[in-house]
C-alpha cells in the first residue's frame, strides 16, 4: 500500500518522473516543429505535478484512463520513452504498433487503459473498470483523468451518478488548466466544478496542481479510502498548460496573454517549485538535480534517435487487430 | 423436439453462459426484477443476484461506457438496450470506444461485450421505437452484428456472441419475442458468418434477415404455387457476412432479391446487392432487387405503418417479374 512520499528515494522518483515528462514533451514538440512527426500532439508541460502526484500514489495494478493530453499520465504510470516515441512517430515498435499515435497510447501492463481522443470519452471506461474491480472483490482503484473542458460532457454526470450509487473505487481527477481548448474555463463552466460532484454526494477536493507533494498526499489518502469502499472521490487540480491546445496552436494572444504564461512558467513551475523544496530541505543538491536532469534528457534524446530510425509497420498489418480472433 | 419462444431462448442463452462463466453479467434499464419491458430477462436476478443482473439509471451512454471499461478489464458484459432506437444515445461509447479499442491499442486491449437490442416496425410505436438500425453499426469496423430470425437462432447466436472476444451487437425482432421454434435441450452454438439455406430453389434467391426470413419463406410458398422455385437464405450475421453461400446460390438461380427491415437507402440490402452485383455479375439474368423499409420515419397510424415494411406479397410479386424477364429497372 503506497504511503504519501516521505523519503529521499521517493522524493527523487517524483522529481525524476516530472523531469521525464517535461523532457518527453520538449522532444515531442521539437519533432513537430522539425516536421518529423505525423499529425499533431497535445503538450502536458506545466501539469507534471498532477500526473506524478497521482500516479505515485497508485500501484501498478491500479488503472488509469487518460486524455488527448495524455503523455504525462502515460509516463507517470510507468511507460518507457522508446515505445512512446515510436508510437508518436507511427512506428512498429510503438505501444500500439503505430495504430494509435499520440492520442491513443495504451499500456495495459502498467494499468494504463489508454488515452482517448474524445473529450470526456473515457469517463465510462474508468467507471466500468472500477465496477469490474468491485465485482471481482479486488482492491484496485481506477483514476479517471480529464480536463476542465470535459466537465461539459453529459457522460460525466451519468457515470458519476452510478459510481456514487454503487460506491465504486474510482477517483475523478479533473485537471483544470484554465482553458477548454481555446476558451477560458470561466466561459464554459457555470458554478463550481467540485459542486457538480458534490451534487451526487461525492466527496470533492480542490488542490494546487503545481504542488506535487500536496497532490500526492491527498491522492494517497483518497486511494486508501477508495480501496476500503469509501469511494468514489473527485479532485479538481488547479494547473496550467504551457503550450497551446496542441503544438500547432502557436499564436494564443487572442485567448490569453504572454504575461500570464510567463507568470506561471517563472513563478509556478511545478518542477522548479519541487526542486527548490528538495534543495532547501537538503534532500538533494542543485548539482544532484542538474545531473538527474541531464541523465533524463540523454535518455529522451536516445529514445528519439532510436524511434526516428525504427521501421514503420509492414503494410500487411493494416487489417490486423480489427477483431481479436483466437487461432 | 420442444418448442420455446424467442424470449425464452434468449433468456436460456444468457442464463447458461452466466452459469458457465462468472465474468458474464447483465446491465441495463429494468433488467432485474422487471425483466425488461419484454420480460426477456425475467428470473435471471433470482438466480444470479443483483451483483450480476444490474439495474441502471436511465443513462444509456453511461452504462454503455461502464460496460466498455468492465470488458477492457476482464469482464464479459451483456448490455441491454431497451429499444434499438436508443443506439443513437450510445454511439460514441459503442463506435468510437468499443469498436476501435482493439485496433487502436495495436491488439493489446479488447472489448468482449454484447449489446443486445431490438428492431422491427408494425408495433404501432411510432418513429422513435420502431427503427431497424443494424446497418448503422454494421458500417463500423470492429463490431460484429447478429440478426436472429427465430428462437433457435436467437439462442445459438447469443451464446456465440457472449463467448466472442469482440463487441457484438444483436438485434432481436421485438415482434417475434412470443414466436416459438424448435430449440434443442442440448447445448449448441451458431458460428458467426454462416448463413442458413432454409429452402433450396432454382429460379430466384430470396435473402431475408431477421423476421424478413419469414417474409421470404412465405413468398417462396406463394411462388411455388406459381411454379417458381425460390431459394431462401438467412445470413444470420451481417457482419461477418457469409458471402460464399449467397454468391453460390445466386450463381445457381441467376436472380436475387434482398429483403431487410432497415431503411433501404445506404442499407443492408444495398450492401448485399452490391456484393452480388460485383462478384456474380456474369451469372445474373436480372438486376438484383433491394427491398428495405421505406425511407420515411416510421409512422404511427396502422394505415401508414404497414406500408413501410416489405411483405411476402410484394416479395413474391417482384420475384415473378424477375423470373418473367420483365424490364424491372423502374421498380
Amino acid at each position: 500500500m503506497a504511503d504519501a512520499k516521505t523519503n529521499t528515494e521517493d522524493y527523487l522518483q517524483m522529481y525524476r518522473q516530472m523531469v521525464r515528462i517535461r523532457a518527453f514533451e520538449d522532444n515531442a514538440n521539437q519533432l513537430y516543429l522539425d516536421a518529423k512527426m505525423p499529425g499533431l500532439t497535445h503538450m502536458y508541460s506545466g501539469e507534471e505535478a498532477v500526473a506524478v502526484g497521482i500516479c505515485e500514489a497508485l500501484e501498478v495494478t491500479d488503472k488509469i484512463t487518460s486524455t488527448h493530453r495524455g503523455h504525462g499520465h502515460c509516463v507517470a504510470k510507468g511507460a518507457a520513452f522508446k515505445e512512446m516515441f515510436c508510437e508518436l512517430l507511427g512506428k512498429e515498435e510503438g505501444y500500439c504498433r503505430g495504430k494509435g499515435g499520440s492520442m491513443h497510447i495504451a499500456d495495459q501492463s502498467n494499468g494504463n487503459l489508454g488515452a482517448n481522443a474524445i473529450v470526456g470519452g473515457s469517463m465510462g471506461i474508468a467507471t466500468g473498470s472500477a465496477l469490474r474491480a468491485k465485482m471481482q472483490g479486488s482492491d484496485d482503484v481506477t483514476v479517471c483523468f480529464f480536463g476542465d473542458g470535459a466537465t461539459a460532457q453529459g457522460l460525466m454526470y451519468e457515470v458519476m451518478n452510478m459510481a456514487a450509487l454503487w460506491k465504486l473505487p474510482v477517483i475523478y481527477a479533473c485537471e483544470n488548466n484554465g482553458y477548454s481548448e481555446y476558451t477560458k474555463t470561466d466561459e464554459i463552466a457555470a458554478g463550481e466544478i467540485t459542486a457538480r460532484a458534490e451534487a451526487f454526494g461525492i466527496e470533492a477536493h480542490q488542490v494546487d496542481g503545481q504542488d506535487v507533494l500536496a497532490v500526492n498526499k491527498l491522492t494517497t489518502d483518497l486511494v486508501q479510502r477508495a480501496r476500503k469502499g469509501e469511494g468514489p472521490f473527485f479532485i479538481e487540480l488547479m494547473t496550467y498548460r504551457y503550450h497551446g491546445h496542441h503544438v500547432g496552436d502557436i499564436n494564443r494572444t487572442y485567448y490569453r496573454t504572454k504575461d500570464e504564461e510567463a507568470e506561471w512558467k517563472t513563478k509556478r513551475d511545478p518542477i522548479k517549485l519541487f526542486g527548490d523544496w528538495l534543495t532547501s530541505e537538503g534532500i538533494a543538491s542543485e548539482d544532484d538535480l542538474a545531473a538527474l536532469g541531464e541523465g533524463v534528457r540523454q535518455e529522451a534524446a536516445d529514445a528519439v534517435t532510436y524511434a526516428l530510425a525504427a521501421p514503420y509497420p509492414d503494410g500487411s498489418e493494416v487489417d490486423m487487430h480489427v477483431f481479436l480472433e483466437k487461432t | 423436439m420442444r418448442s420455446i419462444t424467442l424470449s425464452q431462448a434468449v433468456n436460456e442463452a444468457i442464463a447458461e453462459e452466466m452459469r458457465r462463466d462468472e465474468t458474464v453479467f447483465l446491465i441495463g434499464e429494468d433488467v432485474a426484477e422487471a425483466g425488461t419491458p419484454f420480460k426477456v430477462t425475467s428470473g435471471l436476478v433470482e438466480e444470479f443476484g443483483t451483483g450480476r443482473v444490474i439495474d441502471t439509471p436511465i443513462a444509456e451512454q453511461g452504462f454503455m461506457g461502464l460496460a466498455v471499461g468492465a470488458a477492457m478489464t476482464g469482464a464479459r458484459p451483456i448490455v441491454d438496450l431497451m429499444f434499438g432506437d436508443f443506439l443513437f444515445l450510445v454511439m460514441d461509447q459503442l463506435c468510437n470506444q468499443a469498436a476501435k479499442t482493439h485496433y487502436m491499442s495495436g491488439g493489446k486491449l479488447n472489448v468482449p461485450l454484447v449489446l443486445r437490442t431490438n428492431l422491427g416496425a408494425t408495433r404501432r410505436s411510432a418513429a422513435q421505437h420502431s427503427q431497424s438500425l443494424h446497418a448503422l453499426v454494421a458500417h463500423i469496423p470492429g463490431l460484429k452484428v447478429a440478426m436472429p430470425s427465430s428462437a433457435y437462432e436467437a439462442k445459438g447466436l447469443m451464446k456465440t456472441a457472449i463467448r466472442d472476444d469482440n463487441p457484438v451487437v444483436i438485434f432481436e425482432d421485438k415482434l417475434m419475442y412470443q414466436d416459438k421454434a424448435e430449440v434443442p435441450e442440448d447445448e449448441y452454438l451458431i458460428p458467426f458468418g454462416e448463413a442458413k439455406v432454409l429452402r433450396e430453389g432454382r429460379d430466384v434467391t430470396l435473402i431475408g434477415t431477421s423476421s424478413m426470413r419469414q417474409v421470404c419463406e412465405a413468398a417462396a410458398a406463394m411462388l411455388e404455387a406459381d411454379g417458381i422455385s425460390a431459394e431462401v437464405i438467412d445470413p444470420r450475421t451481417i457482419s461477418p457476412l457469409d458471402e460464399a453461400t449467397i454468391l453460390g446460390s445466386v450463381k445457381k438461380t441467376t436472380r436475387a432479391i434482398v429483403v431487410d427491415e432497415g431503411h433501404q437507402n445506404f442499407g443492408t440490402t444495398a450492401e448485399i446487392a452490391a456484393r452480388i452485383s460485383e462478384k456474380a455479375f456474369y451469372h445474373l439474368d436480372a438486376p438484383v432487387i433491394r427491398m428495405g423499409a421505406m425511407d420515411v420515419p416510421i409512422p404511427f397510424s396502422p394505415a401508414l405503418e404497414d406500408l413501410t415494411v416489405p411483405t411476402a406479397e410484394k416479395v413474391a410479386e417482384n420475384a415473378r417479374r424477375l423470373v418473367a424477364g420483365e424490364l424491372i429497372h423502374a421498380l
